[in-house]
């Protein structure tokens, strides 16, 4: 009844490796791939554009739209049903959440930004995966952004505290927590906050915490995938 | 169909050119990668100049249909995600990738690449499902062939998953190959326009074609489908030289399958 070692040896506030490239749907506006561990997304924004059906258009301000959508082979088990369904649904929601505080869409009237995320292979934290992608993607398409949100999960995986749960962790016989995070890492402020499973109200804090810690060190991988998408031109 | 497109594309081939320096019946680059997403059977990402596709193949166990029962099933399936072109978007398959997973589909199947009854298990009760999911990625045109190509490259590759009392045990998957033939049905899209034929078009060619001829062969070079689209009517001539042309591509695209 204990977790003494992670079953993928990482330390405990360590997030898996990470791989970041940034244009990698030249049709798109923007477009970035992130992987951390086996879970890879690909991201492609759209926009500003016209927004159809019309009573969608807000006169003040641009939308932005967030679309998440596992493809159907990259489950762990069965085939994924195309289509989508209320986790995709909610998924995309709250990855609008995650990202709007960021961006400021006033000088482009009833338009939309689309994001679209689609994920090849997953192994657990894909919703993370998908902001952190996205938020590339939208840097990469000239979005104006205040900071460059990235997100992590964090949680408790029998009687430890762990940074980034792949799936043979969030399925830990002992139990586990599984809360992904989003956060703005200069403020620290938190943008995407959910849970499942369970855990004491203080070792949330302390998991947060570790969250931002994680957050910072996925920024610099944007980052640098960023930077080296603008020195090839 | 974008008409100055047209003109300006008919006027180029009437010379044997394209925007891109091509001749008419070249092919962008190509290449195949397999193995791709552990979470399939067997997957495969092809590009072929920008346009990049991937596929993959799941493989789940079902009962026969009554009236065969000793023969598995395939299905494929083709997701054209509004990620991948400003022209797609959510919601189910719309037309052309309802047509662009058929057609690939009955290359599959009639040139007999996988023989359904290699998959039954045990008769009337158990066989395998074969599962092949088509995405693109990137639409920079001719998205079928891609297609067609990154199925084949992830049949190749398809190993079978474990079995553990009449269910799949994905998480130990054999060494066993996915019985196929050596058919290696691919389909070739021949585009004409103004009576000019060419391969392999771009997404801005692609919208300014009168009609296109999708030929799958095995590697035999016998015919194993047929698909006719766009407007244009086709002379039985015309038809005969897209054929020939057809056949000695998919021999050329053929020598960079995985063997």
């Amino acid at each position: 009844m204990a977790y003494p070692k992670r079953f993928d040896g990482r330390a405990w506030d360590e997030p898996r490796p990470m791989e970041a490239k940034v244009g990698v749907v030249p049709r798109a506006d923007g477009s970035a791939m992130f992987r951390i561990g086996n879970t890879v997304a690909i991201a492609a924004v759209y926009g500003p554009r016209d927004l159809h059906p019309k009573f969608m258009q807000n006169p003040e301000t641009g939308i932005l739209r967030c679309d998440y959508n596992m493809l159907p082979f990259s489950g762990h088990g069965d085939r994924v049903k195309p289509g989508g369904g209320r986790r995709a649904r909610e998924i995309g929601m709250v990855m609008e959440n995650a990202i709007r505080p960021v961006i400021d869409l006033k000088d482009y009237p009833n338009t939309v930004v689309d994001v679209f995320v689609d994920l090849p292979q997953t192994d657990a934290g894909t919703r993370c995966a998908a902001i952190t992608a996205a938020a590339m993607a939208l840097a990469d398409a000239g979005i104006e952004m205040k900071e460059l949100p990235a997100a992590v999960a964090v949680g408790r995986v029998s009687d430890k505290f762990v940074v980034d749960l792949n799936y043979d962790e969030e399925a830990h016989e002992d139990g586990a927590a599984d809360i992904p995070v989003a956060m703005l890492p200069r403020s620290g402020k938190v943008t995407l906050l959910q849970m499942d499973g369970d855990i004491q109200p203080a070792d949330l804090k302390k998991v947060l915490q570790m969250a931002h810690k994680a957050i910072i060190k996925i920024n610099e991988v944007q980052k640098a995938a960023l930077k080296a998408r603008f020195a090839d031109k | 169909m974008n008409r100055n497109t047209r003109t300006n594309l008919a006027t180029y081939l009437k010379d044997g050119l394209r925007y891109d320096g091509r001749k008419p019946t070249d092919f962008r680059d190509i290449t195949i990668e397999t193995d791709i997403t552990r979470s399939a059977e067997g997957s495969a990402r092809v590009r072929i100049g920008k346009t990049e596709v991937i596929a993959g193949v799941k493989l789940a166990v079902q009962k026969p249909y009554p009236d065969r029962p000793d023969e598995g099933t395939m299905m494929v399936n083709a997701e054209l995600r509004p990620l991948a072109s400003p022209q797609f978007e959510t919601g189910p398959p719309g037309d052309w990738a309802t047509e662009l997973a058929r057609v690939v589909d009955r290359g599959i199947r009639e040139s007999k690449l996988i023989d359904t009854a290699t998959l039954c298990i045990t008769p009337g009760e158990l066989v395998w499902n074969v599962m092949i999911d088509l995405v693109s990625i990137n639409d920079d045109g001719n998205l079928l062939d891609a297609a067609g190509l990154a199925a084949l490259a992830a049949l190749k590759t398809t190993k079978l998953p474990g079995l553990k009392d009449k269910m799949v045990d994905y998480e130990h998957r054999t060494n066993d190959k996915l019985p196929i033939s050596d058919a290696e049905p691919l389909p070739i899209t021949v585009f004409s326009v103004d009576g000019h034929q060419f391969i392999d078009p771009t997404y801005e060619e692609e919208d300014a074609y009168d009609a296109r001829l999708t030929i799958a062969t095995n590697k035999k070079g016998e015919l194993c489908a047929l698909q006719k689209g766009g407007e244009g009517p086709l002379s039985i001539d015309e038809i005969d030289k897209m054929v020939h042309l057809a056949v000695d591509k998919a021999q050329e695209v053929r020598k960079k399958l995985p063997r």
